[in-house]
């Protein structure tokens, strides 16, 4: 069955053939994203030579490392974006993309994200918050909806979660945008958007993880919490109108941000050159 | 960035900028430019004392060099940096101290088990905690050696004065290329702080060393593979369109995951090991002054590792037959050449700006009947010639 797909489905040349199947359960949103990553590779002829994805410790953090045919660097808890940094430097023609998890990128590697989002390198974050830290077994993340049950809120969630795209989008990112894995078609768009900004990108991806999350909150099936995301996600032009009430709950979708801002390896290449020729050290 | 083929450039901008010659200069200053000397073209750091000169020399020279500095956002952030430039193929390094070498264990260990080349400078201060920021110490002698989780190798290397500094972090380079492996660099508060002669010499007189890079694409399709026998696999740096996959999770010499086969972990690390251990001519170095007649045997290294000489120079005036051995790389511990001397004398005195560091490592190699004991020190202020004397006598 398995090799069946693998021979009729298109994206699979982007794939490691030898690392399939996925590890991932079945009706996991990772497939999705890592699908969506792919048709927008594929969409804009990227050569996968000229991508290196990075990405840190979680279910999410296994979407492309190492299923994606790639340079790939999978790295520890949280340091994924860091760790892109220094790639993106030594390379700066190539395309380097981060995907992760929501308990990778914004709480234990919360600081990174921003601090990638303040400097503007130009590297894609492709974060994928399934509310819950599913590797480990459904614990409370700080993306967890208030009041909803996890392993370690086994009662309720009593925190509030983090906003990550209006986060990152105040800390100076040139493009930000939120999907869900139930709108298939407007995230390859805005992945394919954000591999083109020159500057720092996220697209964050409501995803669904029946197992870990769902299950413990009355949408033990993938459908049921694809159902979930299409009747609660607001546009990001309605929700202007709306109350923080009557957003509670919500998700917000669309573009954030689209801006043009100074980019990071670009500055610091301007800055040698500069250093450079105030030195008169330039070669002839 | 000094790949092959960049040499003539990197060269005539090191002769431009760096004339040879005498200077006065920090311990930490000559650290960095000794790294800018062996290839180093990417800093990525954190401020933290007694570290922080190193960081702004890098700031300040590595543009004119072409180079990269980074300050990163924090410690962790700074070594995963480092790691992600180094698969680009740049020489890379860091420094900071006590606190931060903490910080970047997690890492550490992850340049361990992905063989990342990468220099990382402890400028050790005075501990544990906050403790005395400012003041040097030598306490992170085992945090070098054992910080990081799990199974690993280590080498260190300490560097006893600015000059032997600037050489040593050369050497730390060249032994990060040729093992493909992280080097610790053990500096600390004293030396980083005091101000002293340093040669720089001319840009000829350094050998430098580069890592293996794969010969073929079999050898790219093997980045943890051991084609030459010597454990050191060639490493397909990224952007070259090898599809090279990286990860700190047990792996396959194909660098794909297999956390399940007993077998794979066992290979991998034991690989990762004995590439350290059957490699001692990389990197095993020592100093020794008189130990062809010791009967009392000095072992220190660093900063301590000069009033050291004081203390033995001055005994020997008095006619007392003490030796002095010095480990440069202190881990790996010089543990045969240690096993020699120790056979010859009646006493070994180990000194040290700590509790009793290093003397863990040397009680391995001394028999029972010979006498061993820890001349020690702390409170940020270094042993005197005096102090260590005081000892020598009191064993002679």
């Amino acid at each position: 069955m398995a090799k069946k797909i693998y021979s009729t489905y298109p994206m699979v040349k982007y794939l490691r053939k030898e690392a399939l199947p996925t590890a991932l359960c079945p009706g996991c949103g990772g497939g999705t994203v890592l699908n969506a990553f792919a048709n927008a590779i594929d969409g804009l002829k990227i050569d996968p030579r000229d991508l290196v994805v990075v990405s840190g410790i979680g279910c999410s953090a296994w979407i492309a490392s190492p299923y994606f045919l790639a340079d790939t660097l999978h790295t520890t808890h949280g340091r994924a974006i860091a760790f892109a940094t220094g790639v993106k430097v030594g390379l700066p023609d190539k395309k380097v993309v981060v995907i992760s998890g929501d308990g990778d990128l914004a709480s234990i590697g919360g600081n990174h994200l921003l601090h990638a989002a303040r400097r503007n390198i130009d590297i894609t974050v492709i974060l994928v918050n399934n509310f819950i830290y599913g590797m480990t077994g459904g614990q409370v993340a700080p993306t967890t909806p208030f009041g909803a049950i996890t392993t370690t809120s086994p009662y309720r969630n009593i925190e509030h979660p983090l906003q990550i795209s209006e986060t990152v989008a105040a800390a100076g990112a040139s493009y930000v945008a939120r999907w869900t894995t139930a709108h298939v078609y407007q995230l390859i768009e805005s992945i394919k958007k954000a591999l083109q900004v020159k500057g720092f990108s996220l697209v964050e991806v409501v995803s669904q993880c029946p197992v870990q999350f769902g299950r413990r909150n009355k949408m033990k099936e993938p459908a049921e919490m694809l159902h979930w995301f299409l009747k609660n996600s607001v546009p990001i032009s309605k929700a202007k109108d709306m109350s923080p009430e009557e957003l509670e709950g919500k998700f917000i979708i669309g573009e954030f941000v689209n801006r043009k801002r100074p980019e990071y390896v670009d500055e610091i290449n301007k800055l040698i050159d500069e250093v450079q020729g105030s030195f008169g050290l330039r070669g002839d | 960035m000094i790949i092959r083929g960049d040499e003539p450039e990197q060269l005539r901008l090191l002769r431009r900028l760096y004339k040879p010659g005498n200077y006065f200069m920090q311990g930490n200053e000559a650290l960095s430019y000794g790294a800018l000397f062996a290839g180093c073209r990417f800093y990525a750091g954190y401020p933290i004392t007694p570290s922080s000169e190193i960081a702004e020399t890098m700031a300040r020279e590595l543009p004119k060099l072409g180079g990269y500095y980074l300050q990163m956002e924090d410690e962790i952030g700074s070594i995963a940096a480092m790691v992600g430039a180094s698969w680009t193929g740049f020489k890379v390094m860091t420094a900071t101290a006590g606190p931060g070498f903490s910080l970047m264990q997690e890492n550490l260990g992850y340049a361990v088990m992905t063989e990342t080349p990468l220099v990382l400078v402890d400028v050790q201060r005075s501990g544990p905690s906050t403790g005395q920021a400012t003041k040097g110490a030598q306490g992170d002698f085992f945090q070098a050696r054992w910080g990081t989780h799990g199974d690993h190798p280590i080498v260190a290397v300490s560097p006893t004065s600015g000059q032997d500094a600037f050489w040593e972090v050369i050497r730390a380079f060249n032994i990060a290329e040729r093992l493909r492996t992280p080097v610790v660099f053990l500096f600390d508060g004293v030396l980083a702080h005091t101000r002293e002669r340093v040669i720089i010499p001319p840009v000829e007189d350094v050998e430098i060393a580069y890592r293996r890079l794969p010969a073929n694409e079999e050898e790219a399709k093997l980045p943890f593979g051991d084609p030459h026998g010597d454990g050191v696999p060639p490493m397909p740096l990224f952007g070259h369109g090898y599809f090279t996959h990286v990860t700190g999770s047990t792996h396959k010499e194909t660098g794909l995951r297999d956390v399940y086969t007993p077998e794979v972990h066992d290979r991998l690390v034991r690989r990762i090991h004995r590439k350290i251990e059957k490699n001692r001519e990389v990197y095993e170095k020592y100093e020794e002054h008189f130990t062809d007649d010791a009967e009392i045997l000095i072992v220190s290294w660093g900063v301590t590792a000069r009033p050291a000489l004081g203390a033995v120079l001055r005994a020997r005036e008095e006619g007392i037959n003490v030796g002095l051995f010095v480990p440069k790389t202190v881990h790996p511990f010089p543990a045969e050449r240690m096993r020699e001397l120790a056979k010859k004398a009646r006493a070994v005195l180990v000194a040290e700006m700590n509790l009793g560091q290093m003397i863990i490592e040397v009680e391995r190699y001394v028999n029972d009947d010979v006498l061993l004991k820890g001349v020690n020190k702390i409170g940020g202020v270094p042993l005197t010639v005096e102090e260590i004397l005081r000892e020598i006598r009191g064993v002679a």
